[in-house]
């Protein structure tokens, strides 16, 4: 089962090394790690997605709780949340895949950034589920190197991690 | 003006620290000099090495109640202490350690006794700082000391660079830190927590570290009482009741006294107060009492059905819990759940009668404690080191008051007894009793110094067998009898060690030898060590083997080896 859990920290000394040694030290995995300034510079938010069962999820949660530095643990319930995530995926580039890959663009709504006769840079944003999606897509036409960005998210409506 | 070091001196007098322990270095000279010229309101406890320094701050809190401080200077001084960091983070001892640095222009180049400690002990804090700037030393000091003491407690290390022990700001008393405010449990949840306790039949209270000290004992005793139940402890819950109160069944787990753990099995409600339900408490935690409801209170929230299902988790200020639980319960009967437990218990009693007769004449752990539970007084402070001797500490020695006890129950750490056992006289004011082996003993032996030093009335009973008793007796249970590294085979003649030292040492060959040493040991000023011999075979009895359950209980060694 994934979970989406957002943190907000204190923006202090070591505080992401808290976090993440705790994932590390209790035996659970991170699938993905995003962390950031808020409306108010001395906060930073995390976003962590991870898999487990419900009682991993209630361990990490409680635990994370105890961190001194840590002000407040949410979980990101999957209908009532939005979340995004950013991707770069760079291809090669060459006359037979060339028009293959912008289709493939257009229809993800993917920005192509950057482009040579021999690579193009795609950037790809939206759940994660239709990045893996354009990932498959692209593969066979040759992925010269990528990298993703991690699950960001927010509550839907006017609920706030502080509620 | 002051300068950072006579801040942090001033920060630890304001916050009631009166003792602390540590040691010297280059980093923390700034520090030292302060605290030298407050000496006459702060005292400074040297040990001969930091670990022993850890070691009795936190045997001093375990006994006093409260917040153990240690300094050490940076490099090996910092991560000398980490043990000691290690054993009060498992065990929830209230510590602050104070450690030096370099200068924050040498921070990060691998300087002379540089060490990124902050980072060595993240795990084993319950927080930790560094404190770049002097003007946020004193409230950073009062912060960690508030971290350290509330809730479930637990070591809070400061780094300071020396250039923030020497730069200067203004500073201004302030009182002593308040806990934090605990979360009070919802009225819902006591009230189904009531429920339960209204329809068990064979209750079970469990008490953990978590509750002793924490002036429950009366209610706990009075909830025995008022539902017809008994009690029993973890190890870290050894002194939170007395031993001679009869609904009291000790300790139960894998070496627990035989009527806790059959009562724990038996039971039908398990009301679990400041306990986390550990590997060594429960065996294997599918089997872990089948038949019982299990409430669990605890200060943190985490705890609750960590290591075992619970069925109602009461998250809070576990004192107020527990009271209001008293309260709402009815009064109850259960005859033949008091028959059944005073069954365990004369059968637990049979099997210790029926090893000492087969023990006969032989100088057994039960006889050796008989002697020291006569001696002794219920002020008697008892420390330990680690293995068979701790034990058979937890299976014989009588508590009669809270707060008597310091043992490495959660980390395990052998060689923390001696360092623990100075730190406990010294904060308790009371005579006491290490209990070691030869074993543990060798491993910290150095803080005889410190002993002699302090003139500290600590009496060391080294439980002599020779070998490492606990790793053998695995060894010959599990191990086909391969004695693998755990025959000592060493020549030290402790008598002789304590008197280089300048302590007194005698031998004990018999029990009428035993008592005659230690009486007199017991009377003596300053430390005083008895070596006494035990069979190299003895076992500790009764054992749940790692990982089983209560059905495969071994009681008798003779029945093992069968």
């Amino acid at each position: 089962m994934r979970s989406v859990i957002a943190i907000y920290v204190e923006n202090k000394y070591g505080v992401l090394t808290r976090v993440a040694g705790l994932f590390m030290r209790r035996g659970f995995n991170i699938d993905t790690l995003t962390v950031g300034e808020t409306e108010d510079p001395n906060y930073s938010r995390i976003t962590i997605t991870m898999n487990g069962d419900s009682h991993a999820r209630d361990q990490v949660m409680g635990q994370l709780k105890k961190l001194f530095n840590v002000k407040q643990v949410k979980l990101l319930a999957d209908g009532s949340s939005v979340e995004r995530e950013l991707m770069l995926v760079k291809v090669r580039n060459s006359p037979e895949t060339r028009s293959e890959i912008m289709a493939a663009a257009e229809i993800y709504r993917a920005k192509i950034i950057d482009y040579t006769t021999d690579s193009m840079c795609v950037e790809v944003t939206g759940e994660s589920t239709k990045l893996n999606a354009f990932i498959e897509v692209m593969k066979p036409l040759g992925i010269m190197e990528m990298c993703r960005t991690g699950v960001v998210a927010l509550d839907r409506g006017s609920a706030t991690i502080m509620e | 003006m002051m300068t950072g070091s006579q801040i942090m001196v001033e920060t630890l007098i304001e916050q009631g620290v009166t003792d602390v322990f540590g040691y010297p270095g280059g980093q923390v000279l700034y520090i030292y000099d302060a605290l030298y010229q407050a000496g006459d309101r702060i005292n400074h406890v040297l040990a001969a090495h930091e670990q022993g320094a850890a070691h009795a701050a936190d045997g001093y809190a375990r006994v006093t109640g409260k917040v153990g401080v240690v300094i050490a200077t940076s490099g090996p001084g910092a991560t000398n202490l980490v043990t000691g960091i290690a054993t009060a983070m498992l065990d929830s001892v209230p510590m602050v350690a104070i450690t030096g640095n370099v200068p924050t222009t040498l921070i990060g180049k691998d300087s002379f006794q540089e060490i990124n400690i902050t980072g060595v002990t993240l795990p084993i804090t319950k927080h930790n700082y560094f404190v770049s700037d002097v003007r946020e030393l004193a409230d950073t000091i009062r912060e960690a000391f508030r971290i350290a003491k509330s809730g479930r407690p637990g070591p809070v290390l400061i780094d300071i660079p020396k250039d923030v022990q020497v730069g200067e700001c203004e500073f201004t008393l302030g009182d002593v830190v308040e806990d934090f405010p605990q979360e009070r449990v919802e009225d819902a949840d006591i009230a189904k927590a009531v429920e339960l306790i209204n329809a068990a039949k064979r209750p079970y209270i469990y008490i953990g570290g978590g509750a002793a000290g924490r002036g429950m004992t009366e209610a706990i005793k009075a909830m025995a009482e008022k539902i017809d139940g008994y009690i029993g402890c973890t190890f870290m819950g050894l002194s939170a009741l007395p031993n001679s109160y009869e609904r009291f069944l000790g300790m139960q787990g894998m070496h627990g006294q035989y009527a806790s753990s059959m009562a724990n099995k038996e039971a039908d409600l398990i009301i679990g107060v400041g306990v986390r339900f550990s590997d060594r408490a429960t065996g294997n935690v599918a089997k872990y009492a089948s038949k019982a409801k299990i409430i669990q209170l605890d200060a943190d929230s985490s705890e609750i059905g960590k290591n075992v299902r619970v069925d109602v988790g009461l998250v809070g200020d576990i004192v107020d819990a527990f009271a209001r639980l008293l309260e709402g319960c009815e009064a109850q009967s259960h005859p033949e759940w008091r028959a059944t437990v005073e069954a365990f218990k004369t059968e637990g009693r049979m099997i210790r009668d029926e090893a000492e007769r087969r023990a006969g004449d032989r100088l057994t752990p039960q006889k050796i404690f008989s002697v020291i539970n006569e001696i002794k007084d219920q002020n008697t402070v008892i420390a330990t080191d680690v293995g068979q001797h701790q034990m058979w500490t937890a299976q014989f020695a009588d508590f009669e008051r809270a707060r008597r006890f310091a043992s490495s129950g959660g980390l395990g750490t052998m060689g923390y007894g001696l360092g623990a056992a100075i730190g406990a006289q010294i904060g308790s004011g009371d005579r006491t009793v290490l209990i070691t082996g030869d074993g543990s003993f060798g491993m910290n032996l150095n803080e005889l110094a410190t002993a002699v030093s302090y003139n500290v009335p600590v009496v060391i009973v080294i439980m002599n067998n020779g070998v490492l008793g606990m790793v053998r007796q695995w060894q010959t249970l599990f191990y086909g009898k391969r004695y693998s590294a755990s025959v000592l085979g060493r020549k030290t003649d402790f008598v002789k060690l304590a008197e280089a030292f300048g302590a007194r040492g005698a031998r004990a060959a018999s029990i009428e030898e035993f008592r005659a040493v230690f009486e007199e040991a017991m009377a003596q000023d300053g430390p005083y060590v008895i070596d006494v011999a035990v069979d190299e075979d003895e076992f500790v009895l009764p054992m749940l083997p790692p990982g089983g359950s209560i059905d495969d209980i071994i009681t008798t060694r003779e029945e093992e080896e069968k």
